[in-house]
């Protein structure tokens, strides 16, 4: 008898034909059919982004404009600060900041960038919770802002030392921005947004462009001889590498900022005795952690062999405890290193640098190092 | 010398009461590069569809199943030093073990050649 097929059919980007086109091995990929490697292969697409530049599908994000109905994009600012830990009102024209929506318990319901582009918020979120963050922000916001999703548009990541340079051929102004520098630009003529950010660790800029001009692009750009296309997989090393956290994996509705270690990502101003302390789900739980430390934390830990350590490995003290105390949450080879590497929680009383903790895979106990995060250091252009 | 063919993509190269063991080169190309190979001890008796090593690629690992029942003879610690002559010469010299065949009955089940072709096409 056959399965019955409950699956409904994958949605497919801007650039489906183009991965197709380029020898893409297609996976099903938070409901879109995305490349996960090309021909090169996984090993030399990582190593071509963190030397020259790739080129990185990423139109599967959402894109969501908010507008304060008020015209004032203070109000818009002030308006999500009711939904994440972050000074928004502080993120001055043309510039973006890393954010988090948080839910009444203090985790994560995702993580975003929010830039301030003048007259409105402009917000990418995560394609597998982009429906939801879309009803939560009409849900809290509506009666502040108008709510559109920019469903017409492609998201292009150029990532690598090399994308400034090459970028420039197509837009001279993207020279000069710095990181988390954002806005509207012409790239080859065509209307953009622009940031100077992205999801590798390296220097390079994630650029939205009308879906009908996507593939143009992306073709122009993919010409240079500096840059290769770059699928899921090598984008999962990448940022791994990093110590960037996938949502889902690393963070989730049951991780707090504090427990992730992204505090960084959290100003003073929405912290205890802040200007605008509080006032965000689950600030009762977070802020507290700030002061007190959380039970448990995520860390960056390097397996001591050869043999990489995966999601869902779980961790121990020693080489023969019983008793569990966390989990890796991503894991994996990670090619600029030559070596594995993983991210997990563990309780605050192991979570010290130069710490050893072990890991069972297969059967046998691995030591693993507990080692500062990024394992590849950030080439972003301040 | 007769070189047999699983449905998991294992070759079996027989010599005598000895068979030598790896992946095919369809098996490389669709783990991609290959990072890591954990080999089984020497001695160490495997039941046919036994996990007997692992192979694993930036993304994933993989088992690799012992294609019949046997004595673990010998393994090929060059994979261990290079792993990723599994991609570049994954049906010579990136063997994985070798067995010494308990039954040659359990030969019966493999794919020829030829076969095996069919079933990857």
């Amino acid at each position: 008898m056959l399965a019955r097929d409950t699956e409904t059919p994958l949605l497919k980007t801007p650039l489906h034909a183009l991965h197709l086109a380029r020898g893409g091995k297609m996976v099903p990929f938070a409901g879109y059919d995305m490349p996960v490697q090309y021909a090169a292969g996984v090993l030399k697409e990582h190593l071509h982004t963190r030397t020259k530049a790739g080129l990185f599908d990423v139109s599967h994000m959402g894109q969501i404009a908010l507008r304060p109905k008020s015209g004032k994009v203070e109000d818009a600012a002030l308006a999500l600060e009711r939904l994440v830990p972050q000074d928004i009102l502080a993120v001055a024209p043309g510039r973006q900041r890393y954010a988090q929506f948080t839910n009444t318990a203090g985790g994560l319901l995702d993580d975003l960038m929010v830039a301030n582009f003048g007259d409105h918020l402009f917000l990418v979120v995560n394609a597998a919770c982009k429906i939801e963050d879309e009803a939560h922000l009409r849900k809290h916001l509506s009666e502040i802002c108008t709510i559109e999703v920019l469903a017409d548009r492609a998201l292009i990541a150029l990532q690598g030392p090399k994308a400034a340079s090459v970028l420039a051929k197509f837009c001279p102004e993207a020279s000069a921005m710095k990181f988390m520098d954002a806005g509207p630009h012409r790239v080859d003529g065509v209307a953009c947004f622009v940031s100077r950010s992205g999801y590798t660790g390296e220097d390079g800029f994630e650029i939205s462009i009308p879906a009908d001009q996507a593939e143009a692009l992306a073709a122009k750009l993919l010409d240079d001889a500096d840059v290769m296309p770059i699928g899921l997989g090598a984008r999962d090393s990448l940022r791994l590498e990093a110590g960037l956290c996938l949502y889902g994996h690393d963070i989730d509705t049951t991780t707090t900022p504090v427990e992730a270690a992204l505090e960084w990502s959290v100003q003073k101003s929405r912290r205890t005795g802040g200007a605008r302390a509080g006032g965000f789900p689950g600030a009762d739980v977070i802020l507290p952690q700030f002061a007190h430390g959380a039970a448990r934390r995520r860390v960056g830990l390097k397996p001591e062999g050869r043999a990489p350590v995966r999601e869902g490995a779980a961790l121990f003290a020693d080489a023969t405890s019983a008793e569990q105390i966390g989990s890796v949450t991503s894991g994996g080879f990670g090619p600029s290193l030559n070596a594995p590497v993983a991210m997990g929680y563990l309780p605050a009383s192991h979570a010290t640098i130069g710490g050893t903790v072990f890991a069972e895979v297969r059967g046998q106990r691995l030591p693993l190092r507990v080692s500062p995060m990024p394992f590849v250091p950030h080439g972003y252009k301040r | 010398m007769t070189v047999l063919y699983t449905t998991d993509h294992e070759w079996l190269r027989i010599e005598g009461d000895t068979a030598t063991i790896g992946v095919t080169d369809y098996a490389q190309s669709q783990l991609g590069d290959v990072v890591f190979v954990e080999l089984p001890k020497v001695g160490r008796q495997l039941k046919k569809a036994e996990a007997a090593a692992v192979v694993e690629s930036v993304k994933a690992a993989s088992d690799v199943y012992a294609p019949i029942t046997g004595e673990v003879l010998e393994v090929n610690e060059a994979l261990s030093a290079e792993p990723a002559l599994v991609n570049s010469d994954a049906d010579g010299k990136a063997w994985f073990f070798k067995l010494k065949i308990s039954d040659k009955s359990e030969l019966g089940g493999l794919m020829d050649e030829a076969a095996y072709k069919a079933h990857t096409a």
